[in-house]
C-alpha cells in the first residue's frame, strides 16, 4: 500500500502545481504576489534586525526610539519682508541648513556663524534610509512596523468574517426556511450599515485596540454580503447528485453538510478572505489616520502624526514622513487585491482564457 | 410465481406549484399519478417516457431521496422472509434498510464530490453504516475497483474525479453504488452522457454485476434500444401514468398502446436500407383523453404479462 | 457539381496544456443537394470541423493549413466582411445548444426579421414576415409563433425556429451540428423529419454531424466517421454501413443498440481516446484496435485516407484490419 501513498503524494503535488501554472499566467496576480510578498519580508525583517543585534533597540525602537542627528546650520536672519534676492517667500527662511538667528533663545551665536543642532525630523542618510520623525524615530522601522499591523489586523479580521459567513451561509442553504430568511435580513441590513462612521460611532464609546478592531470588521464583513453569495453557492452544491447519493445512502445532515458542502463553497470562501483582507487594511488606516485608534504604530498612524504636526502642510519638504507610509497603504491593499483577483482565474475556469 | 423484491401500489407524487408571483393559489401538478409495478429479485425493469414524464420523479421517490405524497412501496424483507412497506420504517431501521437501495446517476462528471478522492468516494458508505474496521474496508474498496475494472487499483484510489474520463467516473459510481451489496439499484439513465464506445462497456458491466450480486435494476431512459439491451420488461410513461407494461421484445414487437407505438416509431434505427414505419399521435388529445377518463389508471392483461392501461379512448385505442 | 471542398484542413487550439491539434488534413466534398453525415465520438473534432467551415471557431483556435472551397472560392482567410455575406446566406449553421441562444426579450420574428435585414437590406417588413412564415410552415411552426417570445416555446419549437432562423437567408448549405442532441426522442424524431423535407423542398445540401450512427444511418447519402481529429473512413453511407473497413467504423456499428432484428451482444472498445496534444503522423487508433497489423503496431504508416472502391475511402494504415 505504501505504491498507494507514494501515487497520492504525487497527485497532490501535481494538482499544487496545475494550480500554480494557473496562477502564474495571471500577471496582475503574480505582480500582486510579489507585492504581498515584499512586504511580508519587510514585516519579518524587524524582528529578525533586533535580535541579530544588527539594530539597537534603544535607537531604532518605532515606538520609543530615538536618533539624535546632528547637522551644522548657518544662522541667518530671516527677512520681515518677501521677496527678497535669496528668499522668494516667507516658508523659504530658514533654509534646510539654516537657522533663524531670533529663534536662537539660548545661544549666543550670531548671523554667519556655523551651530550644531540636533535636526528633527532628519532627512534621509545612510543610518536612517527613509528618515526620522519629529520625535527622533526612525521611518523604515515605523514601515516595518505598521505592515506587522497590517498582516495581523488583515489576516485576523478576513478569517474571522470569512468563517462566520461560511457558517451561517452554509447553514442558509442548507436548512432553509425560518433560518434562512432570518439569516438573509441579517445580511441586508448589516449591507445597509454605513461601516466606517459605525466604527468612528464605536470607537468614540471604546478604546479600540487593533484587535478588537480586526473582530469588529471580521464580524461586519462576516455578517454583511459574502453570507448571500456563500449561500448561493452552497444552494448550487447542495443539489448536486454526489450529495443525493450520499443521501441515499444514509449519511445525516451533518454529515453532508460538512463533508460535502462545506468543502466545495471553501475556495469561494478563501477568495473572499484575500478580498477582505484589502477592506480591512483600509479601514485600520482611515480609523488610525483621524486617531480614533489606540494603537502604537502603523501607516494611518504615522500619516495622522504628519498630519497634526503640520508637517503635511509643507509640501514636499518632508517627504519621507507621508509618502512611505501612503504608499505602503496602497500597495499593500492593491498587492491583496491583485492576489484575489489570480486566485479567481484559478477557482473560476469561466474565467480562463482556454 | 417469482420472488418479488420490491412491488409499487398506486405510488403518487403531487407538486404544489404557486402560479404567479403575488398569487395565494397553488396548483397541483401531478408528477407521477398512481403507477403500479413489481420487480422480482434478479429482473430489471425499464421505465422509459418522454423527459417530463415523471421518470426521474419515480426514481426519487423509490430511492427514497424525496417523500412519495401517496400509495405504498413494499419490499421484501429478507430477514422476516416477508413483504414490509417502507412506510413502517424510522430511523437507525430506516438507515440500515437503505443499504438496500441504491442509485446511478445520469451525469457522470456530477456525481463524485470533486474534493475527495476515489477511494473515500468509494469508503464512504462503509463508513455511513460502520460496516467492519478500517482495513476491512480499504480491502473492500480495493476489491470493488477491481471488479468494476479499474486496474490496478492502489493507481486510481489517491486520484481526483476530474483526473478520470466520463466512462472511468461512471465506473466508480458503480462502485460506490455496489460496495454496500444492495439488492436494488435505481439506474437514472447512467449511460446517456457517455460516448458511444465507452456506452456498451459500462452497460456490459452493470449486466455482468447483476447476474453476479443478483441485483434488480429499475432502468430509466429515454432510448428504448438501450432499455432493450439492459432490461427483462419494459414499462412505458405517458403523463406520470404507465401506459403499457410488458416483456422486452413483446412490448417492441407488439405494442398496443397508441402512445408506445409513437415511441418505438421514433427510434431510429442504425440500418440505411431499414425504412422505419410513421405512426402519429396528438399528444394533447391523448391527453385529455386520459384526463377525463377516472378509471384511466387500471390496467388490464391482453396477453400473459403484458398490460395497457384503459382509457376509454375511441378511435385510438 | 461541389458545393463544398474541403481540402487538407489543420486546426488547432492552443491551451495551458499545450497546442491541441482538433482538426488533421480532413478532406471531404459535399455535392449540391447531398446531405453529407460526419460521425465520431465527443473531442473527435467534428465540432471543429464545422466550425471552421464558418470561421467560428474560438479564439485560442487557428486554421493553420487547407482549404475550404465554397461555391468555387477559397473562403479561409477572408476578412471578417466578407465572411458575414457568407455565413447565413452562404453557409448556415443549427448548432446543439442553439434553442438556448434566443434573446428572451424579443419576439421570435422580430429576431429572424433582424437577421434578415442585414442581408437583404432592400426588402420591406411585410416581404421580410411573409417570408418567415412560408418557413415557418415548412418546419411545421404556427405563424402566430412569430409574435411569441421565446420562453412562450417549447424546446422543440425554440429548435424548430432555429431551422427556420437558419434558412432565412436563402443559404446554399445547412451544417446541423447535434441539433437534436438535448431533445427526447419523440421531439428528436419530428426536428429529423422537419430537416429532411426542408432539404427536399428548398434543394439544399446539408453536412449533418452525429455521435449517433443511427441518426447518420437515416439521414445522410454520405458519411466520414471522424477518429482523434481525423476521417478514418469515408463513402455512401450504405455502402460504409454494409461492408465496413476500418476497425473504428466497424466498432461503431457493432457498439449501437438497435430496436430492430435479433436482439445481439454488442461490442464495446477498451481504452480511452487520445490526447491530441503534440500527436504524432501515424495511426492514433493503433493501440485501442483489437487486432493491428504489425506495421500498425510499429507505427510505420502515416495515416491517409485511400480509394477501396468507387466513393469509398479507408485510413491506409487500417484498410481491414480489427
Amino acid at each position: 500500500m505504501s505504491n498507494e501513498k507514494d501515487i497520492a503524494k504525487s497527485i497532490r503535488r501535481a494538482a499544487l502545481k496545475k494550480n500554480w501554472r494557473l496562477f502564474r499566467r495571471s500577471k496582475l496576480g503574480m505582480i500582486g504576489l510579489y507585492i504581498v510578498i515584499f512586504f511580508f519580508f519587510l514585516s519579518i525583517l524587524q524582528p529578525i534586525l533586533f535580535v541579530t543585534g544588527v539594530w539597537n533597540k534603544g535607537v531604532y525602537d518605532p515606538v520609543v526610539g530615538y536618533s539624535e542627528q546632528f547637522q551644522e546650520f548657518l544662522v541667518v536672519e530671516c527677512p520681515t519682508e518677501y521677496p527678497t534676492e535669496k528668499y522668494k517667500n516667507r516658508s523659504d527662511c530658514p533654509g534646510r541648513t539654516e537657522v533663524n538667528v531670533r529663534t536662537l533663545y539660548y545661544s549666543d551665536a550670531e548671523v554667519g556663524d556655523y551651530i550644531i543642532q540636533n535636526l528633527q525630523p532628519a532627512p534621509p542618510s545612510s543610518e536612517h534610509i527613509l528618515g526620522t520623525d519629529s520625535l527622533g524615530r526612525d521611518v523604515f522601522s515605523q514601515i516595518m512596523e505598521g505592515s506587522q499591523v497590517a498582516f495581523v489586523l488583515g489576516l485576523l479580521s478576513a478569517t474571522l468574517g470569512v468563517g462566520i459567513s461560511t457558517i451561517l451561509g452554509t447553514i442558509a442553504a442548507f436548512f432553509g426556511g425560518k433560518i434562512d430568511a432570518y439569516l438573509m435580513r441579517q445580511s441586508d441590513l448589516i449591507l445597509m450599515l454605513p461601516t466606517l462612521p459605525l466604527l468612528f460611532i464605536i470607537s468614540a464609546f471604546a478604546e479600540l485596540q487593533v484587535w478588537h478592531l480586526a473582530v469588529v470588521l471580521g464580524t461586519i464583513g462576516g455578517l454583511g454580503g459574502s453570507v448571500i453569495t456563500i449561500k448561493s453557492q452552497a444552494l448550487q452544491v447542495k443539489v448536486k447528485p454526489f450529495v443525493d447519493s450520499a443521501r441515499i445512502t444514509g449519511g445525516s445532515q451533518m454529515n453532508i453538510l460538512f463533508s460535502h458542502v462545506l468543502p466545495n463553497v471553501a475556495p469561494l470562501a478563501l477568495l473572499f478572505m484575500v478580498f477582505s483582507v484589502t477592506g480591512a487594511i483600509a479601514s485600520e488606516s482611515v480609523l488610525s489616520f483621524l486617531g480614533l485608534l489606540n494603537i502604537d504604530m502603523s501607516w494611518g498612524l504615522m500619516i495622522y502624526l504628519a498630519q497634526v504636526e503640520g508637517f503635511i502642510f509643507s509640501g514636499m519638504k518632508f517627504w519621507w514622513l507621508i509618502l512611505p507610509a501612503g504608499l505602503s497603504v496602497t500597495f499593500l491593499t492593491g498587492g491583496f487585491y491583485l492576489v484575489g483577483r489570480g486566485l479567481d482565474e484559478v477557482f473560476n475556469p469561466r474565467l480562463r482564457d482556454r | 410465481m417469482e420472488n418479488t423484491l420490491i412491488e409499487v401500489k398506486n405510488l403518487e407524487k403531487y407538486f404544489e406549484v404557486s402560479s404567479g408571483l403575488f398569487s395565494r393559489n397553488k396548483a397541483i401538478v401531478k408528477a407521477v399519478d398512481g403507477i403500479s409495478f413489481n420487480i422480482p429479485f434478479g429482473s430489471s425493469l425499464g421505465l422509459v417516457g418522454q423527459s417530463g414524464c415523471g421518470k426521474t420523479t419515480t426514481a426519487r421517490a423509490l430511492s427514497l431521496l424525496d417523500p412519495k405524497t401517496g400509495g405504498d412501496i413494499n419490499f421484501y424483507n429478507t430477514e422476516t422472509s416477508s413483504m414490509q412497506s417502507i412506510d413502517e420504517l424510522e430511523g437507525e431501521e430506516l438507515k440500515k434498510f437503505r443499504r438496500n437501495i441504491q442509485m446511478i446517476f445520469q451525469d457522470p462528471y456530477e456525481s463524485l464530490n470533486p474534493r475527495w478522492n476515489i477511494k473515500d468516494i468509494i469508503l464512504e458508505p462503509l463508513n455511513i453504516h460502520n460496516i467492519g474496521d478500517l482495513k476491512d474496508r480499504e480491502e473492500a474498496v480495493y476489491e470493488i475497483l477491481k471488479t468494476v475494472g479499474l486496474t490496478p487499483p492502489e493507481n486510481y484510489m489517491p486520484r481526483y474525479p476530474h483526473e478520470l474520463s466520463g466512462g472511468q467516473r461512471q465506473r466508480v459510481s458503480i462502485a460506490r453504488t455496489l460496495i454496500m451489496k444492495p439488492k436494488f439499484v435505481v439506474c437514472d439513465e447512467p449511460t446517456s452522457m457517455l460516448d458511444v464506445s465507452i456506452r456498451i462497456s459500462i452497460m456490459d458491466l452493470m449486466l455482468n454485476l447483476a447476474k453476479d450480486l443478483e441485483v434488480s435494476y429499475l432502468y430509466i431512459t429515454h432510448d428504448l434500444a438501450v432499455a432493450r439491451y439492459m432490461c427483462d420488461r419494459i414499462a412505458v410513461m405517458f403523463n406520470g401514468k404507465i401506459v403499457e407494461i410488458a416483456e422486452t421484445e413483446d412490448l417492441l414487437n407488439n405494442p398496443i398502446h397508441p402512445y408506445t407505438k409513437r415511441l418505438i416509431s421514433s427510434i431510429p434505427i442504425p440500418d440505411p436500407s431499414h425504412k422505419r414505419e410513421t405512426y402519429e399521435v396528438n399528444f394533447q388529445e391523448l391527453d385529455s383523453l386520459i384526463a377525463d377518463n377516472p378509471n384511466s389508471g387500471e390496467m388490464i392483461e391482453v396477453s400473459s404479462n403484458h398490460f395497457v392501461a384503459t382509457h376509454d379512448v375511441k378511435g385510438i385505442l | 457539381m461541389n458545393i463544398l471542398e474541403v481540402k487538407d484542413l489543420d486546426m488547432s487550439y492552443r491551451t495551458i496544456d499545450g497546442e491541441v491539434e482538433a482538426v488533421k488534413k480532413v478532406s471531404f466534398t459535399v455535392k449540391e443537394g447531398e446531405s453529407f453525415g460526419i460521425v465520431g465520438e465527443s473531442g473527435c473534432g467534428k465540432t471543429s470541423v464545422a466550425m471552421s467551415l464558418l470561421q467560428l471557431q474560438a479564439d485560442n483556435g487557428k486554421i493553420t493549413n487547407g482549404e475550404i472551397i465554397f461555391n468555387g472560392k477559397n473562403i479561409v482567410g477572408l476578412n471578417e466582411a466578407e465572411l458575414r455575406e457568407v455565413r447565413w446566406s452562404g453557409i448556415s449553421i443549427v448548432f446543439q445548444g442553439a434553442m438556448n441562444s434566443w434573446n428572451p426579450v424579443v419576439k421570435i420574428g422580430e429576431q429572424i426579421r433582424e437577421a434578415m435585414r442585414e442581408h437583404y437590406p432592400d426588402k420591406t417588413k411585410d416581404e421580410n414576415t411573409k417570408k418567415i412564415i412560408e418557413l415557418f410552415d415548412i418546419v411545421g411552426l404556427e405563424s402566430s409563433i412569430i409574435d411569441r417570445f421565446p420562453h412562450e416555446l417549447s424546446g422543440g419549437m425554440k429548435q424548430r425556429a432555429v431551422i427556420a432562423l437558419a434558412l432565412s437567408c436563402d443559404p446554399k448549405l445547412i451544417i446541423a451540428d447535434e441539433p437534436t442532441t438535448a431533445l427526447d426522442v419523440v421531439i428528436q424524431d419530428q426536428i429529423l423529419k422537419e430537416i429532411r423535407k426542408v432539404q427536399d423542398v428548398l434543394g439544399l445540401s446539408l453536412i449533418y454531424i452525429s455521435h449517433d450512427i443511427a441518426v447518420i444511418a437515416e439521414m445522410t447519402d454520405n458519411m466520414a466517421v471522424m477518429y482523434a481529429g481525423s476521417i478514418v473512413e469515408m463513402g455512401k453511407t450504405s455502402k460504409v454501413f454494409s461492408d465496413p473497413k476500418h476497425a473504428y467504423t466497424r466498432m461503431l456499428l457493432e457498439s449501437t443498440p438497435s430496436i430492430v432484428g435479433p436482439k445481439k451482444k454488442l461490442r464495446s472498445l477498451d481504452g480511452e481516446p487520445p490526447s491530441l496534444i503534440n500527436t504524432d503522423p501515424y495511426c492514433l487508433f493503433s493501440y485501442r484496435c483489437p487486432n493491428p497489423d504489425d506495421n500498425c503496431q510499429n507505427r510505420k504508416i502515416e495515416m491517409k485516407l485511400t480509394k477501396i472502391d468507387t466513393d469509398h475511402y479507408v485510413d491506409k494504415c487500417c484498410v481491414n484490419c480489427g
